[in-house]
């Protein structure tokens, strides 16, 4: 049993402590918009924010993410207001099949948490997640046009 | 806010009212009674056609039947149907009918497999007399209710207009005494040039859920009581599963029941997809292997090495004058021997489906690119007759040819049954995705081409040896034992049609079917195929000292439209005219799918073995353009396909199994890799072309020709990394 908290609610999930933090946020709280690619935080498809840190979340223990602050997609709207990268990812059509975008989005709105204008070497150094769908010019210009939303 | 509805997961998404069960009728295009039963959707609304439904809000449902996997033909397709139906785009929702619901009504929304890009082009005849039907019929009930000829009537955006009173109603009105009205025998479409929604590159219909974690994929589905399920399949292909030891693993935290799934797989069902999948790993299982065993890529390419020799038989896919003969005279030959490897479709979302059986019912959920293949799956694997079989399908997290395959479903209704009543998930974990993967085969090629004293080109021989999809996937398919799909872009004719003419010509293919079982991986053979012939075009234009463009134009002729879209890039490029220091350039062209493409590329390298793309630019020509915003983006996304292929891809074979494992041994481009695509569309009309593959063909023979520009070394064995070349 493991109290976590996510999207500001304290949940308490009754798993192992070394169970992935994805597995427990998409089968024990049944959040699933964060979703798994690879398992071996290679691919990001997991991305979650740690205390206000993009992190891979099929790569950290329950254990690891305990009295931490925990955000998934479906909790970065704020009281029904979307996430300007939200917006900036609808207005700019950004998503083909679409999976991997909460690990992209949540990776971009970390990025600009720390950078709010980051420059195209930014983006490069910082969103590092797969699409196999091929969207990076559509994400690349979202970021810029959320940047300057 | 326009949306595209996903099934509800614990009902079906629209019902067909009982009267019209009963009695077998329906209001539809290919059925050919009319008469007074309305079919109704789940909340009441009336079908104008199997294609149409319209709420009396005006909100117009438009029914898709083929699967959106991000490539934008939901989209695409309402806005077909939208234009000659004459309704409020911004009040468009789409959903999927189901097969079930297909099968019942004597599949009247045909074709739902999604592939070889046809979506669009080999549906989009039907759907726009769809809308049009539709529309006349909302005329017609309008014109009736005013007592006036339907002709004096018009309508557009939902609103019908009687011309001389100035009378208006709106289809939400109209709709339920349409219904009821005999379709038109025969409709009239619109002249393409009075399009006013196709053309547009309108926004996707599905966005939003995929940006608020909302949107449900297969491996998301929840059910009331559901179990979860992870499987091992032997990991040599043609192998079989021994035996495993049950006990080990049956006191772990979760596990409910571990059970064969066929004589080659085992899965342990548990109460979540970690406890199953954490169990299975623990699990000892012992696999008989079989002859395969001893197969490695070494040994696949040896073999087909010896197909290579003319000696040996080869399937003729295109052929004019002598080749043999002409090469055997000609006063300068050039050859190369090329080869391409097996690549794996690695989607985002592996592969899963969830299902539940009872002896009086099967349903499925999944993503599929095929509905009625994963239909006629469950079926199959259920035993249950079509009225008790049902599959729901949900939004792919990728599908690139891996999702028209059915034997994940097969293997999802197998545990199920063993366990009736209750819904399992079967979820492949990534590993077990690439070891049971359908590959891009895996190919070889030798080209001899042959001029005579004035650098004319008089023979080309291109000598194909590999494996052939169809033998394996459609074998029906086969032409006396001939692939033709394996000529994809060196054909006669057709919608994959060779681009040069040459005085003698010979295409063969020697066929040669190792284990690894194939698949249709996004552009199929046109991938290794226009690197064969693009970067060999190149060899021929160097051998000569012409230019590579000017070399190609001089065989392209009689081929107007692969011409067009060459000069189309070549301009775009700047082809001709200095490129920056240090950049150079690479091109190539092809037909796919309808369509004719071609890329360009220009790019540096460091030391030899760090390449960066500064620009690439793609044209083509697919006949007609629906969502110009649609098509570059498939643009882009086939060419980070393609070139993540051409660096990062290629599976290997060692002891019958593949190597690689994980993203980390088979790695994909990352945004830093990737410049903006540069997308000219030529669109020439006349014909309808597909978008989601053709371009793909171009982008690894572009980079590739360039790379020899800048470099001098000509490469002609994929994937780069073998050759220790990367991105910088």
């Amino acid at each position: 049993m493991a109290n976590l908290t996510i999207n500001g609610k304290s949940i308490s999930v009754d798993v192992e402590d070394d169970t992935p933090l994805l597995w427990a946020i998409r089968e024990n709280v049944g959040l699933t918009g964060t979703k798994y690619g690879c398992g071996i935080a290679q691919c990001g498809a997991c991305t979650v924010h740690v205390d206000g840190v993009a992190m891979r979340s099929c790569g950290l223990s329950v254990s690891e993410a305990v009295g931490k602050q925990i955000t998934t997609i479906e909790g970065l709207a704020n009281n029904g207001a979307l996430h300007k990268v939200q917006e900036a990812w609808i207005a700019n059509d950004v998503p083909q099949c679409g999976y991997c975008q909460s690990g992209m989005i949540m990776a971009v709105a970390a990025l600009l948490k720390e950078k709010p204008k980051p420059t195209d070497q930014d983006i490069n150094e910082a969103i590092t997640n797969i699409c196999r769908c091929g969207t990076f010019q559509q994400v690349r210009e979202a970021i810029h046009a959320a940047a300057n939303a | 806010m326009n949306k595209h509805v996903m099934p509800k997961l614990n009902r079906r998404a629209f019902v067909i009212g009982t009267a019209a069960v009963g009695a077998g009728l329906a209001i539809g295009l290919d059925i050919p009674f009319g008469g007074p039963t309305v079919v109704r959707a789940a909340d009441g609304s009336p079908e104008v056609n199997v294609w149409v439904v319209i709420r009396p809000d005006n909100t117009t449902v438009i029914r898709i039947a083929r699967s959106e996997m991000g490539q934008g033909t939901l989209t695409g397709l309402a806005q077909l149907v939208a234009e000659e139906l004459e309704c409020d785009w911004s009040k468009v929702v789409t959903e999927y009918p189901t097969p079930g619901q297909s099968v019942a009504r004597k599949r009247a929304w045909g074709d739902f497999s999604t592939g070889g890009s046809r979506g669009i082009r080999t549906s989009q005849e039907y759907v726009r007399k769809g809308g049009a039907t539709a529309r006349v019929m909302l005329v017609q009930a309008a014109a009736n209710e005013w007592k006036v000829p339907a002709s004096e009537c018009t309508a557009a955006n939902s609103v019908i207009t009687h011309t001389p009173s100035g009378k208006t109603t709106t289809y939400g009105k109209v709709v339920e005494a349409a219904a009821k009205l005999e379709p038109p025998a025969e409709v009239k479409l619109k002249d393409p040039k009075d399009w006013k929604l196709i053309g547009k590159g309108v926004k996707r219909l599905d966005t939003v859920d995929k940006t608020t974690g909302a949107m449900i994929y297969g491996a998301d589905v929840k059910l009331p009581g559901m179990l979860n399920a992870a499987i091992k399949d032997c990991p040599v292909f043609g192998g079989k599963l021994k035996s495993y030891d049950e006990a080990k693993v049956m006191g772990m935290k979760g596990v409910k029941k571990v059970v064969r799934v066929s004589d080659s797989s085992v899965a342990v069902v548990a109460d979540t997809w970690w406890h199953a999948k954490t169990a299975l790993d623990a699990l000892p299982i012992v696999w008989d292997e079989g002859e395969n065993a001893k197969v490695s890529s070494e040994s696949i390419a040896k073999w087909l090495a010896e197909g290579l020799d003319n000696a040996q038989p080869a399937f003729v896919g295109n052929q004019n004058g002598d080749a043999k003969a002409a090469i055997a005279s000609a006063a300068k030959k050039v050859e190369a021997v090329y080869n391409y490897p097996y690549q794996n479709h690695a989607t985002m979302e592996p592969m899963n489906a969830t299902a539940l059986y009872t002896p009086d019912k099967c349903e499925v959920w999944c993503g599929t690119q095929n509905g009625e293949g994963a239909f006629a799956a469950v079926l199959e694997a259920s035993g249950l007759p079509a009225e008790k079989c049902e599959v729901h399908k949900l939004m792919l997290g990728g599908g690139f040819g891996r999702r028209g395959m059915t034997d994940y479903v097969r293997q999802a209704v197998i545990i199920a049954k063993q366990m009736p009543g209750t819904p399992v998930k079967l979820l492949w974990s990534r590993e077990e995705d690439m070891a049971q993967g359908r590959f891009h085969p895996v190919t070889q090629c030798k080209l001899t081409g042959a001029f005579d004293a004035d650098n004319n080109l008089t023979a080309l021989h291109v000598r194909l040896s590999g494996q052939s999809i169809l033998f394996s996937v459609r074998p029906a398919a086969l032409e006396n034992g001939k692939d033709p799909a394996a000529f994809q872009g060196l054909s006669p004719s057709g919608d994959a049609a060779f681009g040069y003419s040459v005085p003698n010509l010979l295409v063969e293919h020697s066929m040669r079917n190792p284990h690894v079982p194939p698949g249709f991986w996004r552009g199929v053979n046109v991938n290794h195929n226009a690197i064969y012939m693009e970067c060999f075009m190149d060899e021929l234009a160097k051998s000569v000292g012409q230019d590579p463009v000017e070399f190609r134009r001089k065989l392209m002729s009689k081929h107007p439209k692969h011409l067009a879209v060459l000069n189309a890039v070549a301009e775009k490029i700047g082809w001709g005219t200095p490129a920056p220091q240090g950049v150079y350039r690479g091109i190539a062209q092809v037909m796919g799918y309808g369509s004719y493409v071609a890329g360009a590329a220009e790019i540096s390298v460091t030391d030899g073995s760090k390449i960066k793309v500064h620009r690439i630019v793609a044209s083509t020509d697919p006949g007609y353009v629906v969502n110009p915003a649609q098509i570059e983006r498939q643009i882009a996304g086939s060419f980070v396909y393609g070139l993540s292929a051409l660096f990062y891809g290629g599976c290997t074979v060692k002891d019958g199994k593949i190597e690689q494992t994980n993203f980390d041994t088979y790695n994909s481009m990352r945004i830093a890799e990737m410049p903006k695509v540069e997308c000219v569309m030529v669109p020439s009309g006349g014909f309808w072309g597909g978008v989601g593959e053709p371009t793909i063909g171009v982008a690894a023979p572009a980079v590739l020709n360039a790379y020899f520009a800048a470099t001098g070394k000509r490469i002609r064995s994929i994937p780069l990394r073998d050759q220790n070349i990367t991105f910088a």
